[in-house]
């Protein structure tokens, strides 16, 4: 990703921030001047609970370039909590134990490298829910 | 949204011409287009003037990052000679050609032209798999969700898992679908992988023993498959043999208004129903086991056509992944939600079966040139209606077909109607 790229996706990428909208009610990420929902375009920001559960996946064997380090390793499409599905690799647990509707937690990680002299992109990842919040 | 209408005038396919899919070290997108449109020339039963092309839709996905060229719908007319004719590029990602198929049936049915010339075209094996992989990812969201790690095999394997976990579908009905399409490849003459699947072992066992190697014990077909060495994980429960291959070809058709095809031929196949439709992001979907788009654009190109889906007799579907092939037969209409993997287990999708699917090898053994393929699946589908198919033909008359292009992961399917009258 590029270096501008990467700067404008910042705080998406640390700190899962979203939109609500205020004509519908949905929560939207990542972020967009038109509400995906009702298409109006009046939206406040709001900081995304990082938790939700396992809706789909894959374990990845054929990684693309930068990603060959993690290989094999899981991606999935978690539901989160207040309504939108976020795509992220999962970390901290073994592929064999991944399951559809299982609870995960946000955390921040390295993602990939471009290249040995390259940037590092860090940004989100998902793991096992370590404790259930009351 | 307005109800879909009948075209004003009617659209006949009249000639076809494709190059062999493949990977060609000595060759450009322009040879392969030129040695597709040659083909046409000469097939076209009455013969036919090239100056009587008005304009080339040219279905092509990205020249630019395969080839470090652009701008290829002139180069294309020029290459055939065509020139000054408009000629214009479509880029859906895989759903180029048919998308190009689309307008180029939209500029005859609206009576603004009378004989289009539709192509499409990929170049695709001169990068390495790394790049290839980059490159068809540009079409999947690349600031969300190609940074995260996901590739084009991941993304249907997510399909994958979804619909498994749904209909309790597994691994091993997928094989199915990868069978059948390498029984058909491997009697179309221009399929990049036209072997069947225990030939391909059998192929595996000579080599091994030519080079002096221990000789692979594979029991079956199914052994083979399940071997991690011979079919390896590519995104579980994706394996190598789910995956379509990364190809070179190029494809085109002829389209004429209904008035004047008589000139061309006596055996005209008529497009009647084009549907197309659009969607977001997987991550934006509320189901991963059925792709909108293609419902949507089905339902249009039915209606258009005044025809159901049980009327149709034969489908080219993107199968660009086993999945995908399984979620089209369902989209379709030809089965219900959930029952795709079981039709297929049970044979109705074979040549001799209830409905064929793919009976060209589909992507997965004829090849997926991305621009090139959606007008590839209406040169099988002219074939099969005229009875020109070869050993692959169906038997019985084929009034009614359809073919089912995607793009990305259904952000983009189109969906056309065919009649022979
Ligand atoms: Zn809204």
């Amino acid at each position: 990703m590029s270096i501008p790229r990467n700067w404008r996706t910042r705080q998406q990428r640390y700190s899962l921030k979203a939109e609500v909208c205020n004509a519908c009610g949905n929560t939207i990420f990542p972020p967009r001047d038109v509400c995906p929902h009702c298409a109006e375009q009046k939206q406040s920001w709001t900081n995304l609970s990082g938790r939700g559960e396992i809706y789909s996946f894959t374990t990845m064997y054929s990684a693309p370039a930068g990603f060959e380090e993690y290989a094999p390793y899981t991606m999935a499409l978690v539901k989160l909590a207040e309504g939108p599905m976020i795509t992220a690799q999962l970390t901290d647990v073994d592929t064999e134990d991944v399951k559809i509707g299982m609870p995960v937690e946000m955390v921040t990680r390295k993602l990939s490298q471009d290249g040995d002299e390259g940037q590092i992109l860090y940004g989100y990842k998902f793991r096992p829910m370590l404790r259930q919040v009351a | 949204m307005r109800k879909p209408q009948p075209f004003p005038h009617a659209v006949a396919i009249v000639g076809v011409g494709m190059s062999k899919f493949g990977a060609f070290p000595d060759k450009s997108s322009r040879d392969l287009f030129v040695e597709a449109f040659r083909e046409l020339r000469a097939t076209v039963d009455k013969g036919f003037d090239p100056a009587v092309i008005e304009s080339l839709y040219l279905g092509n996905f990205s020249s630019d990052l395969f080839e470090g060229q652009g701008h290829m719908a002139p180069i294309m007319a020029d290459a055939v000679g065509l020139c000054p004719v408009p000629a214009m590029r479509l880029e859906d990602a895989c759903a180029s050609g048919g998308v190009a198929l689309r307008q180029g049936v939209l500029a005859v049915a609206s009576g603004m032209q009378d004989v289009v010339l539709v192509g499409g075209a990929e170049r695709m094996t001169k990068l390495p798999t790394a790049q290839v992989t980059d490159t068809l990812g540009a079409a999947a969201d690349t600031l969300f969700e190609i940074p995260a790690g996901f590739t084009f095999p991941g993304f249907y394997a997510a399909i994958a898992t979804a619909y498994m976990h749904r209909y309790g579908m597994t691994p091993e009905h997928l094989m199915n679908v990868a069978i059948k399409n390498h029984e058909n490849g491997a009697l179309n003459p221009k399929a990049q992988f036209g072997v069947t699947i225990p030939d391909w072992m059998q192929g595996r066992i000579a080599a091994a023993v030519k080079k002096g190697k221990p000789a692979p014990t594979w029991r079956d077909q199914w052994d083979f498959l399940h071997d991690n060495a011979a079919n390896p994980m590519v995104a579980w429960p994706l394996r190598l043999f789910d995956c379509s291959p990364v190809t070179d070809g190029a494809a085109c058709v002829l389209l004429v208004s209904g008035e004047r095809a008589r000139e061309f031929t006596d055996n005209p196949v008529y497009i009647i129903g084009a549907g197309q439709a659009s969607d977001a992001a997987l991550h934006d979907r509320a189901d991963l086991t059925t792709l909108s788009a293609a419902r949507g654009a089905a339902a249009q190109a039915y209606e258009q056509a005044g025809v159901r889906a049980s009327d149709i007799r034969i489908a080219e579907v993107h199968d660009c992944f086993t999945i995908a092939e399984i979620i089209a037969s369902e989209d379709l209409g030809f089965f219900a939600p959930g029952t795709g993997y079981r039709a297929a287990e049970d044979g109705m999708t074979a040549r001799d079966g209830a409905r064929p699917i793919n009976t060209s090898g589909g992507l997965k053994s004829k090849g997926h040139p991305v621009g090139a393929s959606g007008v590839g699946q209406a040169i099988e589908v002219f074939k099969q209606m005229r009875g020109e198919a070869g050993a692959r033909q169906v038997a019985g008359d084929v009034p009614l077909a359809v073919t089912h292009n995607v793009g990305a992961t259904g952000s983009t399917c189109v969906v056309h109607v065919y009649e022979r009258r």
